[in-house]
């Protein structure tokens, strides 16, 4: 993942990782647990100030990538948040972003105050009962003017309860439309629902309603419409191959101390062949992670099928392997690590978030397959 | 292993376009179905000297060798974009292991001039075939503690024993052989590597049935064979040395990451064009199950060429000890499992009956899985790969030997 960083990659993934070290440790993210606030508007703001808003950005709107691969430089970014376990709304707003830039004549002032961190944009698309598949949507926009009147039920939002802004899926008289809602505007009901990781919050959001103008409609046709979304998953599921990558990476490197420092029957836990063996199988799975989360990364700027289906093949890898890599690294650790004291389980949270949230493993594969048949015909 | 890159070495992508015009004007197409052990008749060992022949001949052959020895001096880089264009077509791939990725590798190594000069050229024009002869028939893992001698009769070496597991010894023209060389000193130290004529007076090869029914498998037996003093390879009881330059090439040649192959040995289940074509013939295609089986196949398949390259280039930048091809070579197992028992999930009861008593059919799935293990034993046990990186790549502790230290002639052996 890093042999070939350039410098200013270098230094943008080590300012991200000391910011992250200095402002979120673990038991500020407790913390935030804790508080129900998941993460702090202005602790974003200076994230978005170090770049982690920018990649997606051109320049001329006051983003800008350090490698001019911006999902590279972002699955960086995303990686560092594995490892610190941090808190943001860094998968769903680069989501949102994917999407605006395509439009970027039209939505420049929103653009540029998600840019900055100011604004806060979730991206809504999942609803109760369905999966990812970019058809499952039961959300209606029917037309109204120039623009829609769009009700329905979207879970699932990834900071649904922090934005001010959110992308929503529907189905218009055509086909998919996808429009921006304010979370405030009249007919919108946010409820926080329950999420397994402590820090990374999602809700349930319902519309009755909502009529949304004409300057609200970012895809209006369904063949654009369905790119972008497509677009956006992909950008989802390849931060998140990433980011369950770097969480991986920290609970192992954590658990390989353990095995040095922790003694039973006079040897330390390293010296256990039994051992030896599963540590063995798990930094191979590792460094397999680490190279299908990179190649993701690195795909996006090619052929849409090759990018497809690297990004399936380093989400359903990911996200089959590190659970249970982390469940052995709560089991190495013995009862220790079924405790709420130890930070491991924050990270088996993270990971079991990143396995079920934009495609599964199962749906990864199935669109694999699905791929493989449209090369054949 | 490579060169360093020069302004002068044609560029890949040139490169590229050159190799995909030979390959489209001069080969033919990969035949449907690749086993790598089973059905190899004489007839398929002359066509893989042709083919090698027709490299050659090319200037294909030998990528990443070095000119001198009748390679080409380019980089892995090159290797790996014509492994990719000459994936489609009819290849070599018979002389991939052990010829052409472990025992020339190893020669070039560690071989005087001379033997560079008389081999390497040789193997490249698909004139001349090499066999490892490592294993031993007590030896399993413990590959140091061998019994073969060789000992020393004036200019000559003696040499006698046995050695096995040697795929397709018996069409080979060389063989790799570590035998010991000193038994007062403890195991590693008195070894020593020859290379003997596999014809010579004194050699028996007898082949091994193996549980597909295939005989590639070898057995051999040395009995006073005399060796000409120039058939070591290395150092005399610096054979250890030589072996473990060889035991890297193996591993990386089994984990599909070798720079010096002619082809891309598909089988170890790199294309899952065969399992599509499976579930089509069961008619399970639209089956959802099935089809998250042939995702994770293909995912599996993409994933281990990622590896292979992220392992390459981290060894090369220094972010790896070279002991980290291990992990391709674990993964690759793990791989090859994974493609069999999806071979006998998808062919459901085909796998195990046919239409007729010699109609194997669909059945090839259950053939190929009574093979599984074998990718996960060849080449050194993954229990060993998982010693290697434990204690290599993770710095673990070794584990304990009875034998460490100890002169080799004091050493408890079994039976």
């Amino acid at each position: 993942m890093d042999f070939e960083l350039s410098a200013d990659q270098r230094l943008f993934r080590s300012t991200t990782r000391e910011f992250l070290a200095r402002s979120v440790p673990l038991d500020v993210v407790r913390g935030l647990a804790a508080s129900g606030v998941g993460f702090d508007r202005q602790w974003w703001r200076r994230g978005a100030e170090l770049g982690w808003t920018a990649p997606l950005v051109p320049e001329r709107l006051g983003g800008g990538s350090v490698s001019d691969v911006p999902m590279a430089d972002l699955a960086l970014v995303a990686r560092e948040f594995g490892r610190a376990c941090a808190p943001g709304p860094l998968v769903t707003t680069s989501a949102v972003l994917t999407s605006l830039v395509r439009e970027e004549n039209r939505f420049g002032d929103l653009l540029a105050a998600v840019r900055s961190g100011e604004t806060i944009a979730a991206w809504s698309h999942y609803e109760p009962g369905h999966g990812l598949g970019t058809a499952a949507v039961d959300t209606v926009a029917v037309p109204e003017g120039t623009g829609f009147r769009i009700s329905g039920v979207k879970d699932r939002v990834e900071c649904g309860d922090q934005a001010q802004v959110l992308l929503v899926s529907a189905r218009g008289p055509h086909g998919p439309v996808q429009v921006l809602i304010a979370a405030d505007a009249p007919g919108v009901t946010v409820t926080p629902t329950w999420t397994l990781d402590l820090v990374r919050r999602t809700a349930k959001v319902s519309f009755v309603d909502v009529v949304v103008g004409e300057d609200a409609v970012v895809q209006r046709y369904p063949g654009e419409t369905t790119a972008a979304l497509e677009a956006q998953i992909q950008v989802a599921a390849a931060l998140t191959a990433a980011e369950s990558t770097g969480a991986a990476e920290y609970a192992f490197e954590l658990t390989v101390r353990w095995m040095f420092d922790r003694y039973t029957f006079g040897r330390q836990l390293a010296s256990y062949q039994a051992l030896k063996h599963r540590a063995a199988e798990h930094k191979t799975s590792l460094e397999a992670c680490r190279a299908t989360a990179w190649a993701a990364a690195n795909a996006f700027q090619g052929d849409p099928i090759r990018t497809a289906e690297a990004v399936s093949v380093a989400k359903s890898y990911v996200g089959a392997v590190v659970p249970g890599l982390l469940q052995d690294c709560v089991q190495i650790h013995g009862g220790i690590g079924v405790t709420w004291e130890h930070d491991l389980h924050l990270y088996l949270r993270r990971v079991t978030l990143g396995r079920a949230l934009y495609g599964t493993p199962e749906e990864h594969r199935r669109r694999l397959t699905d791929l493989l048949d449209r090369k054949v015909a | 292993m490579t060169e360093p890159i020069t302004a002068d070495l044609e560029p890949v992508d040139e490169f590229r376009v050159r190799a995909r015009r030979w390959l489209s004007d001069n080969l033919t197409p990969a035949p449907p179905d690749q086993h790598g052990e089973t059905g190899k008749s004489e007839a398929s060992w002359q066509r893989a000297k042709q083919l090698q022949r027709l490299l050659y001949d090319g200037g294909f052959a030998g990528i990443c060798y070095p000119k001198e020895y009748g390679g080409l001096g380019l980089t892995p880089e090159h290797q790996r974009v014509f492994s990719e264009e000459s994936r489609a077509y009819e290849m070599p791939l018979a002389l991939n292991i052990p010829t052409l990725t472990i025992c020339a590798p190893t020669i070039l190594d560690m071989g005087s001039e001379e033997q560079k000069r008389t081999h390497l050229p040789a193997v490249l024009r698909g004139e001349e075939l090499l066999v490892q002869f490592l294993s031993e028939p007590r030896g399993g893992s413990d590959l140091a503690g061998l019994t073969t001698r060789a000992e020393r009769r004036g200019d000559s070496w003696i040499l006698n024993g046995a050695k096995i597991w040697s795929s397709g010894a018996y069409a080979a023209d060389y063989g790799l052989c570590l035998a010991r060389t000193d038994w007062t000193v403890p195991k590693h130290a008195g070894l020593t590597m020859f290379l003997v004529p596999v014809h010579a007076p004194g050699v028996t090869v007898t082949r091994i049935t193996q549980v597909d029914g295939s005989r590639e498998f070898c057995q051999e037996f040395f009995d006073d064979v005399v060796l000409p003093a120039d058939a070591v390879l290395g150092e005399v009881d610096g054979g250890w040395e030589t072996t473990n330059r060889q035991l890297f090439h193996e591993r990386t040649a089994v984990g599909g990451a070798s720079p010096y192959a002619s082809g891309v040995q598909t089988h170890s289940g790199r294309d899952v064009s065969g399992l599509v074509e499976l579930a089509r013939r069961t008619g399970q295609l639209d089956d959802l199950r099935v089809r998250e089986d042939l995702g994770e196949a293909r995912a599996l398949n993409m994933v281990h060429d990622q590896l292979i390259g992220h392992i390459t280039r981290g060894v090369g930048a220094g972010a790896f000890v070279p002991a980290a091809g291990s992990m391709v070579r674990l993964f690759s197992a793990r791989n090859a499992w994974l493609q069999a028992d999806m071979a006998v999930r998808i062919a459901g009861a085909a796998a195990v009956t046919g239409a007729d008593a010699d109609d194997a059919g669909s059945g090839q799935a259950g053939q190929d899985y009574l093979l599984r293990q074998a990718w996960s034993l060849a080449g050194g046990s993954t229990e060993m790969a998982r010693n290697i990186i434990s204690e290599r790549v993770l710095g673990m502790p070794r584990e304990a030997a009875a034998d460490r230290g100890l002169p080799f002639d004091q050493v408890e052996h079994g039976r």
